[in-house]
């Protein structure tokens, strides 16, 4: 028989980001079904899936997973990590097994651990590439050519509901669940579609959730979600925040493209005609979502490679003389770097970011007020470290000389911060594949295990 | 006169994926939002002046009632977090939207 209501306690929005135990303990006095914390995110660049950097320390991780097994354990409640050190790769995600196993060793505790990966053979992608079954993620994604896939360094892919129903299907309860990439909300809509919630809703309520108590005013971290046959509530365990009606919506709505139609691995959310009710001044009650299944199932794969090495120099000028003839001194240093190094300038890219003029906004900066100070970065991005470090100094040299129009302060053009002066900062990566494949089977490519550890 | 930024109660750019931007104004009631739709200022040929953009990059211009919200998506100003990065989250690109006139 159905369950009426099925209830998850999300600790965190971000794995490893750190939570008060307080209101997680708090939360599971309301005896949810399950736990599920995400630890994926592309949002802090590709360099962590070209070059296997998590996306916080181990220790870090180790200290939340240990806390939340243990409890989980205990209270007999599945604890689900998704994502693994956020790219979600296999060797994070073997990584998280063995500090799941460690907390295990430490606290005496026996875990049944679920393990589903998320790397995809590149042999696949070139195969279902010739079947036209592999297309960009968005209108300002290139076709993928053979090249992106054989200069990714590990492709992995956003798994949808169905891996995680099928390893509960065939292998039963875990204590333990951790996954490779994952779209954010899946594991939470897969629980609660398992035991027979309406998909709409669970996938919006996983949406929100996953980002626990963000969508809180003021945001907090710990939330308990209670799903039901036609609604579900979302409440802040830290009484401090507040679920209103308009802080869930804009959280519905939040790094989305489009504000009703939510697309993921299998299908769309249509949230056109949800409703966001206020039933106490701390509780928010949403209804009305819809999932609308795709005609083919795809699931969106990301990759990264480096593409070259990096230097920079930060620079500050107070000088007014200096800074009303900025543009016209760091073109003419650009010239000289050029004429001094012609074959290493034209494998390289030179980039000044002039903070205090439009350091953030760069060309799309729609004011012209200069400020009183500017800090100037010299990035210089080239095949090698050695070559960017040449012309980075090279640079930095020029400026700190050049005889801009109207200079009285001969001494030197700029105040320097930092040593090195010229700052290596290794390796430069971009993301190269950020593409929709079809599947034949929602498990295809996401293999899974199960191990007893004590 | 005012404008968005005494008026909205969020309006914020970040990230939609590595290769787009969004950005999104929320105001506090209906009132507010229906107002401000109606006074037509925020325009897709604003947006491409603004955002350098041609029309057919803007992917999405839409409005949420169930929210009080406008959504905007765009391309990227540059790919995420590679050479020439000024903004890995895509989180400081909705300053002009805060200067938008808010009708009296």
């Amino acid at each position: 028989m159905q369950k009426d209501a099925f209830k998850v306690l999300v600790p965190t929005g971000m794995l490893g980001y750190g939570f008060p135990e307080k209101w997680f303990l708090e939360g599971l006095k309301r005896n949810p079904d399950m736990i599920s914390v995400d630890s994926g995110s592309t949002d802090s660049g590709p360099q962590k899936l070209a070059l296997g950097e998590m996306t916080c320390s181990k220790e870090a991780y180790y200290k939340e997973i240990r806390f939340l097994v243990t409890e989980g354990k205990k209270h007999h409640i599945p604890v689900f990590i998704s994502s693994a050190g956020g790219d979600g790769t296999n060797g994070h995600v073997d990584l998280f097994v063995d500090l799941a196993k460690q907390a295990a060793a430490e606290t005496g505790l026996k875990l049944r651990i679920g393990v589903i990966y998320a790397d995809i053979d590149k042999n696949l992608i070139l195969q279902r590439m010739k079947e036209g079954r592999v297309k960009p993620c968005g209108g300002n994604v290139p076709e993928l050519t053979e090249k992106d896939v054989h200069d990714a360094v590990e492709v992995v892919a956003q798994m949808g509901s169905e891996p995680y129903a099928r390893l509960w299907d065939r292998e039963g309860y875990c204590d333990v669940v951790i996954s490779g990439r994952s779209y954010d909300p899946s594991p939470m809509a897969a629980m609660a579609i398992h035991e027979g919630f309406d998909p709409g809703l669970a996938w919006h309520m996983a949406k929100i959730a996953e980002c626990g108590a963000m969508c809180a005013e003021p945001m907090c971290k710990t939330l308990l979600v209670t799903l039901k046959k036609d609604c579900f509530y979302l409440e802040s365990m830290d009484p401090a925040g507040y679920c209103r009606t308009y802080s869930v919506a804009a959280h519905t709505l939040y790094e989305k493209s489009h504000p009703y139609l939510l697309k993921g691995p299998g299908g769309t959310l249509n949230l056109k005609d949800c409703v966001f009710e206020q039933v106490s001044d701390r509780v928010c009650r949403v209804s009305g979502s819809r999932f609308i299944p795709d005609k083919k199932y795809t699931v969106k794969m990301e990759a990264a490679c480096p593409v070259g090495y990096r230097s920079i120099c930060v620079c500050g000028t107070r000088d007014p003389i200096m800074i009303e003839h900025i543009d016209s001194t760091l073109k003419s240093v650009r010239n000289m770097v050029k004429e001094t190094f012609p074959e290493e300038y034209a494998q390289s890219q030179l980039i000044y970011h002039v903070y205090g003029k439009n350091g953030v906004m760069g060309e799309l900066e729609f004011t012209h007020q200069v400020a009183h100070e500017l800090c100037i970065i010299i990035e210089v991005a080239s095949p090698t470290q050695e070559m960017a470090r040449i012309l980075c100094n090279k640079a930095r040299t020029t400026l700190l000389h050049f005889p801009y129009e109207g200079r009285i302060a001969t001494g030197a053009n700029i105040g320097l911060p930092f040593t090195p002066l010229e700052i290596p900062l290794g390796k430069v990566c971009k993301f190269n594949i950020y593409h929709l494949m079809e599947l034949n089977d929602p498990c295809e490519v996401f293999p899974y295990k199960v191990m007893e550890v004590e | 006169m005012r404008t968005v930024m005494d008026v909205a109660k969020i309006v914020r750019s970040k990230n939609s994926g590595p290769f787009e931007i969004t950005m999104d104004i929320i105001f506090k009631n209906s009132e507010d939002y229906h107002r401000f739709l109606e006074s037509h200022v925020l325009t897709k040929e604003w947006i491409c002046r603004t955002y350098h953009v041609t029309p057919e990059q803007v992917y999405c211009l839409e409005k949420y009632d169930a929210a009080n919200a406008i959504k905007i998506t765009l391309p990227r100003p540059r790919a995420q977090g590679t050479i020439g990065e000024t903004d890995m989250h895509a989180a400081q690109q909705h300053v002009p939207l805060l200067y938008l006139p808010f009708p009296d």
